[in-house]
């Protein structure tokens, strides 16, 4: 089958690789119909996260029909034909952490557990095609993939409803739901979301849907912050102002945004000395992450409210503004989404009409030229908002 | 207090006094042969020779025999009696213990046990066991005809709020002189109680979940040497077999 393999920093490339196989009891095997690159991993493109090695295959947003299950699916969990969405963050459903529902910090969904315990202290639940102390599984950019605890995690979509609807099931809406979720949204609340990219995108949709009296857009390209308006967003285009923080206090009355959502992460682009030194340290190891968006956060987040952090960080970070967190008495909410429990209300949402996912879609090609897209999603050409890769489409025809 | 727990304080104790021991006389020896040296005359040269038998005899003060103490615990989502019913079918362990190769059940009390080291040496021991009391302890001994000293104990006490059970595991392994006792030292590597911890998560998979999570023989893009090379040292893979090391490095660069 042909699949997205990570060859190395800035080296994607697609290869004919073996089909996958079934290894577990409850593991299944899915056609895939549509697959999508996310900003995470953009991260893994720039060779950000330790632990990738050359000729794993990428991907962990992707929907297909299940071809084969294993000896321990029970049919009325999962059959081969039915239409699923696959979600990023593998669970095995029945350990402490999935009982209560923290099912991205699933005990039993990573093999290699041991790596991202020295790092981390515990290692949350294995990921598709994210790094190897995420648990080194096979992505879902490719033709087919093999999913894990299949009858925990896939949701079945019913036929009708097309593709784009719901592949953003399978991370980036529920990924940015749990972020407006995370800010706690009370009657009369102002968000303020660092980010426009898709995560941004959902978040802001998300915390009026939850109920927020505004929302304000923090962004650097016009086409992101002309689709965040388009939400009935507020927006800041943080190069065309010296002071983030101060325009924020301005907007408020002085009081600062309720909550202060992250949906950047550990890429973070911010004016300023700091940027250089964070860059720097970065470059030479020093320094996995370049906070300055959670910085920003901490800093304009108003006293005793949230900062919600769906952005991905992988190790440790310099000058964390602990002062001001501590003295403000903030609440800091984060951690990778936890997908069971927002997939279904989610699904309900869409079907009711009170969103359409679609909307984030900017390119559909076929996955033949995932390569070059990787380069135009990182490098923000073309209005790249999301990259929507067809497994089948003919490339050379396209 | 029971036997293996009763060894691993004991041992934690000694084997710090014998390191000290250890690093003074390697130390202290070594500065009063530099101090020896440096004076260049007859009298020197003694005290150099002093020094230098001070320092020989720290590095042997550790050298009698050694235990290796794998000890670790685990919650499981399970009750006492699952998780002590899985243990008690010894011939369950190679399940989860990786470095086993079998257990060959001999009668009630008595099984064979057969782990694989470094390089495919196998080591055999038959095991005895010296205190069963259900759902909550096994505890058992090798032979003395074993290839090895095997001192294992583990408990099952059930955790507060239903949150299921603790499994606490300790084997104490003394190896003798010989291929045997080497091949053991090196299956153990550097840290006896990770091999121990790994183990026993496998053990809570394989009872919570009914698989033991893997990667092993999924698809992948071509690989690299230094890929293979990492894949060849993992501590959680043990080699089996001189010959697995080519086709490991090989089985990375395979393709399709």
């Amino acid at each position: 089958m042909k699949a997205v393999c990570w060859m190395g920093k800035e080296k994607m490339s697609v290869e004919n690789v073996p089909d996958p196989t079934i290894l577990n009891p409850r593991d299944a095997i899915v056609k895939i119909t549509s697959t999508c690159i996310c900003g995470s991993d953009l991260h893994l493109y720039d060779g950000m996260m330790p632990t990738m090695e050359q000729g794993d295959i990428m991907g962990h947003e992707f929907m297909g029909e299940v071809v084969e299950v294993g000896g321990a699916i029970k049919p009325e969990k999962l059959k081969v034909g039915d239409r699923v969405v696959v979600p990023f963050t593998i669970a095995c459903g029945r350990c402490f952490f999935c009982e209560q529902q923290l099912w991205s910090c699933c005990d039993n969904s990573n093999p290699n557990y041991w790596i991202a315990e020295k790092l981390m202290g515990y290692s949350p639940s294995g990921l598709f095609g994210y790094t190897h102390m995420m648990g080194g599984y096979a992505g879902g950019q490719a033709q087919y993939a093999r999913v894990p605890f299949a009858d925990v995690g896939p949701l079945k979509i019913p036929d009708g409803i097309p593709d784009d609807k719901v592949i953003f099931l399978s991370d980036i809406f529920p990924t940015g739901w749990m972020g407006a979720e995370n800010c706690n949204i009370q009657p009369g609340d102002t968000v303020a979301i660092w980010g426009c990219g898709p995560v941004g995108q959902f978040s802001i949709r998300s915390a009026f849907l939850l109920g927020a009296e505004r929302v304000i857009a923090i962004d650097r390209f016009d086409y992101r912050l002309r689709m965040a308006e388009q939400a009935g967003a507020e927006i800041i285009n943080y190069e065309k102002v010296d002071n983030v923080v101060e325009v924020l206090k301005n907007m408020t009355g002085s009081i600062g945004p309720d909550a202060c959502m992250d949906a950047v992460g550990m890429e973070a682009h911010y004016p300023g000395l700091m940027y250089a030194l964070d860059r720097t340290k970065q470059i030479l190891r020093l320094q996995p992450d370049r906070p300055g968006v959670l910085r920003e956060c901490i800093l304009a987040c108003r006293k005793g409210g949230t900062v919600s952090v769906p952005g991905v960080y992988g190790g440790f970070i310099d000058k964390m503004p602990i002062g001001p967190y501590m003295n403000k008495g903030l609440t800091m909410k984060t951690g990778q989404t936890h997908m069971m429990r927002y997939m279904k209300p989610l699904m309900d949402r869409i079907e009711r009409g009170e969103i359409d996912p679609s909307f984030v879609v900017s390119h559909r090609v076929p996955i033949d030229k995932a390569p070059e897209m990787y380069k135009i999603f990182r490098d923000k050409q073309d209005h790249c908002t999301k990259v929507v890769l067809d497994p089948w489409a003919n490339g050379a025809a396209a | 207090m029971s036997e293996a727990l009763s060894i691993h304080r004991e041992n934690a104790q000694s084997s710090r006094g014998s390191a000290a021991l250890r690093w003074g006389g390697l130390i202290g020896g070594g500065a009063v042969a530099v101090l020896g040296l440096s004076k260049r005359s007859k009298a020197g040269a003694a005290i150099a020779a002093t020094g230098g038998l001070l320092a020989l005899l720290g590095t042997r003060a550790g050298a009698r025999k050694k235990e290796y103490i794998a000890r670790s615990s685990m919650l499981v989502n399970c009750s006492p009696s699952e998780a002590y019913q899985f243990w008690r079918k010894f011939e369950n362990l190679p399940q989860f213990m990786r470095h086993l190769e079998s257990v060959n059940i001999i009668d009630q009390n008595q099984s064979e046990w057969q782990a694989i080291g470094p390089l495919g040496k196998r080591i055999r021991w038959t095991a005895k066991i010296v205190r069963d009391k259900e759902n909550e302890v096994i505890a058992w001994n090798s032979l003395p005809e074993s290839d090895i000293s095997v001192d294992g104990i583990v408990k099952f006490s059930p955790e507060a709020g239903n949150r299921g059970t603790v499994i606490t595991a300790i084997i104490v392994y003394t190896p003798p002189a010989g291929a045997a006792g080497r091949a053991l030292v090196k299956l153990l590597g550097k840290d006896p109680s990770f091999l121990m911890r790994q183990d026993l998560r496998r053990l809570k998979a394989l009872i919570e979940t009914g698989e033991i999570p893997t990667t092993d023989g999924q698809s992948h893009g071509p690989r690299s040497r230094l890929t293979a090379a990492a894949r060849v040292i993992d501590p959680d893979q043990p080699v089996r077999d001189r010959s697995q090391i080519p086709q490991m490095m090989e089985m990375q660069r395979r393709v399709s």
